[in-house]
């Protein structure tokens, strides 16, 4: 009893705090966060009371400990919708940002939903919110799985669950309405900030406490993949966001750093925000779901491990190479582009890994659409990263820096690596967690393999056009020494590109669309009535013994 | 010289050696005499007991 009434007056003294706040605020986009946080910490102090067990309390009967006899999947179901909630909004977000670009009048002439402000809102809605939903739900899965251990701390697991959505929210509306670093992938102001480094060094303790309880000897390298996810993550959040609130009750601050060392340290965490979130933190996803759902161990261990040493040691120096050619000493540039090109050798090996732990069973891509998704989703991880050292190399670079080339190669490993692979777990997770033998429809998810697919295809496809003409035409001058295009021609010649982008983008939430629509009726327990995809052939008509031969006369 | 000579002459000497040493014994170990059970066993770890996984 005592500890529910500390619980609940802790949540009415956060919403009193969320009041004041509110009452002294400096600026409007700082009272609605005020808002939402004390209208979160109600919903809380809501659902304590509300499913506090008070005859048990009443007859001072302690609560029952949580059966160790099974994993503890509530936050993992959460997650997984979650993931698919988020992954809907983001693409949808994603689609209307293209369709301004080829029709501006979508812009709408608010400034709320302006190109500016709804551009980081898809970016942190499809990496932080659909991808990290689906990094904190599949590695808690993973790591219970692989230690064969229950969560340690399942409160803090719950608050790190609860305290991700309200970062997703908080930094979602502080978007739209302009509350913003302006730092790429960082855009998130001080108080944000903090929030999430509190989330995020919960989520540590719950992934190590639940490491440190393992019952195997042995900690599976998806695991390691996933620790170094979430340490870098957290030591590239801290150092990128060091910054100076102009007021403590007020939404904007100024980063402790200035000119070429903000933009290193910036372009720091940019690279890695990809190299360790949406690489590492997946290819954990991959060393776990790719082998399970193929029946089949890891092709190499070994090799695993070469991968996961590589990755660590080169990836932390590859980010200057989006500052070449600015005020970032030339040494700086010359060791991001060196980095970057030898990250192709461990990429290509993790690749291969990945793709020959199907040695023996691809007949699997053909009768499984979630392994074919794998298959793609590798397929794209190494093309990708293909395709971004060859971009780092400065006469590249100097083609493509700025152009629509670079949010291509962004798409296709986001849409094609990222996307793909989280998919196919939650695929795999879907019946697995709500007790189903089988999802509601295979040939389902067939049809959003290939949604996807061609809507990748149109994505990259467009932009390769695009970035390239557009380089090329900017770089263009005429004999006597004048550009030939001005920068408005640029932007009209890319009108076709920007418009198949939108198709592109259209199929894949279409695809997306197909996906919750499957996992939710899995959840409700539906199974659709439909063909295997694949059978041997049996004809019944052809299933007889010959017929009697027919009497030969003598000779 | 500037403490950012300094700095930057130790990370392009001493900081790399000791990098690449660091990493050429991590992956080196991996080809350690007896490693290759090891690797097979863990592996396979994820298929153990079916029931539960």
């Amino acid at each position: 009893m005592d500890n529910l009434v500390m619980k609940s007056g802790g949540w009415m003294l956060v919403v009193l705090l969320a009041i004041a706040g509110f009452a002294l605020s400096h600026d409007p986009g700082f009272s609605v966060h005020m808002v939402i946080v004390g209208l979160a910490a109600m919903i809380a102090l809501w659902a304590g009371l509300k499913r506090a067990d008070y005859a048990a309390l009443a007859g001072g009967i302690l609560p029952k400990p949580a059966d160790e006899g099974v994993y503890d999947d509530d936050p993992i179901r959460w997650g997984v919708i979650a993931t698919v909630f988020w992954g809907l909004a983001g693409f949808l977000a994603g689609l209307y940002i293209a369709l301004q670009l080829a029709f501006p009048a979508l812009n709408l002439g608010i400034e709320y939903t302006s190109f500016g402000r709804l551009r980081p809102l898809h970016t942190s809605a499809v990496i932080f919110a659909f991808g990290g939903n689906a990094l904190i739900a599949t590695s808690f899965y993973v790591v219970q799985r692989t230690c064969r251990a229950r969560l340690a701390f399942p409160t803090m697991a719950r608050f790190v669950f609860w305290g991700y959505q309200l970062f997703i929210v908080l930094a979602a509306t502080g978007y739209v309405m302009g509350v913003t670093e302006a730092k790429e992938y960082a855009e998130p102001e001080w108080y944000v900030d903090l929030w999430l480094t509190l989330v995020w060094v919960c989520y540590l303790l719950v992934f190590g406490g639940t490491l440190l309880r393992r019952r195997e000897p042995h900690i599976y390298v998806a695991n390691w993949f996933y620790l170094s996810f979430i340490i870098t993550i957290a030591m590239l959040h801290i150092v990128n966001n060091l910054a100076i609130p102009v007021s403590i009750v007020g939404s904007k601050s100024y980063s402790a750093f200035a000119g070429v060392q903000d933009a290193l340290t910036q372009w720091w965490y940019g690279h890695n925000a990809v190299g360790f979130f949406l690489t590492a933190g997946f290819l954990a996803m991959m060393y776990y779901f790719v082998p399970k759902q193929a029946e089949r161990p890891v092709y190499s261990y070994r090799l695993s491990i070469i991968h996961f040493w590589s990755l660590i040691f080169l990836y932390i120096w590859a980010g200057p190479h989006h500052l070449h050619y600015t005020a970032l000493p030339d040494w700086a540039q010359t060791l991001g582009m060196v980095f970057s090109i030898m990250l192709w050798m461990p990429s290509w090996g993790g690749m291969i890994n990945g793709l020959m732990t199907l040695n023996g069973a691809w007949d699997k891509i053909r009768t499984d659409p979630i392994i074919r998704m794998m298959v793609m989703a590798l397929a794209f991880y190494g093309m990708s990263t293909f395709e971004g050292p060859l971009m780092s190399i400065k006469a590249v670079n100097s083609l493509s820096h700025y152009t629509d080339w670079t949010i291509g190669h962004v798409h296709s490993g986001a849409l094609g690596w990222n996307g793909m692979i989280t998919f196919a777990a939650l695929y795999y997770l879907a019946p697995r967690l709500w007790g189903r033998s089988r999802l509601y429809s295979l040939r389902m998810v067939n049809w959003h393999f290939w949604l996807a697919t061609v809507g990748i295809v149109l994505y990259a496809a467009s932009m390769w056009v695009a970035g390239i003409m557009q380089g090329l035409m900017w770089r263009e001058y005429g004999a006597d020494g004048y550009l030939v295009y001005a920068f408005s021609e640029v932007v009209s010649a890319m009108f076709p590109m920007y418009v198949i982008r939108a198709a592109g983008g259209l199929l894949y939430l279409a695809g997306a669309l197909v996906m919750a629509f499957n996992i939710w009726m899995t959840i409700a327990g539906r199974q659709r009535a439909e063909k295997p995809m694949r059978d041997a052939t049996y004809d019944p008509a052809k299933d007889r013994p010959l017929p009697a031969p027919a009497a030969v006369p003598a000779e | 010289m500037s403490l950012y000579d300094t700095l930057r002459h130790f990370a392009d000497s001493w900081g790399l050696v000791f990098m690449s040493v660091l990493f050429v014994t991590f992956v080196g170990w991996t080809f350690r005499k007896g490693a290759s059970a090891r690797h097979r066993d863990a592996a396979h770890m994820i298929f153990e007991d079916r029931h539960n996984g």
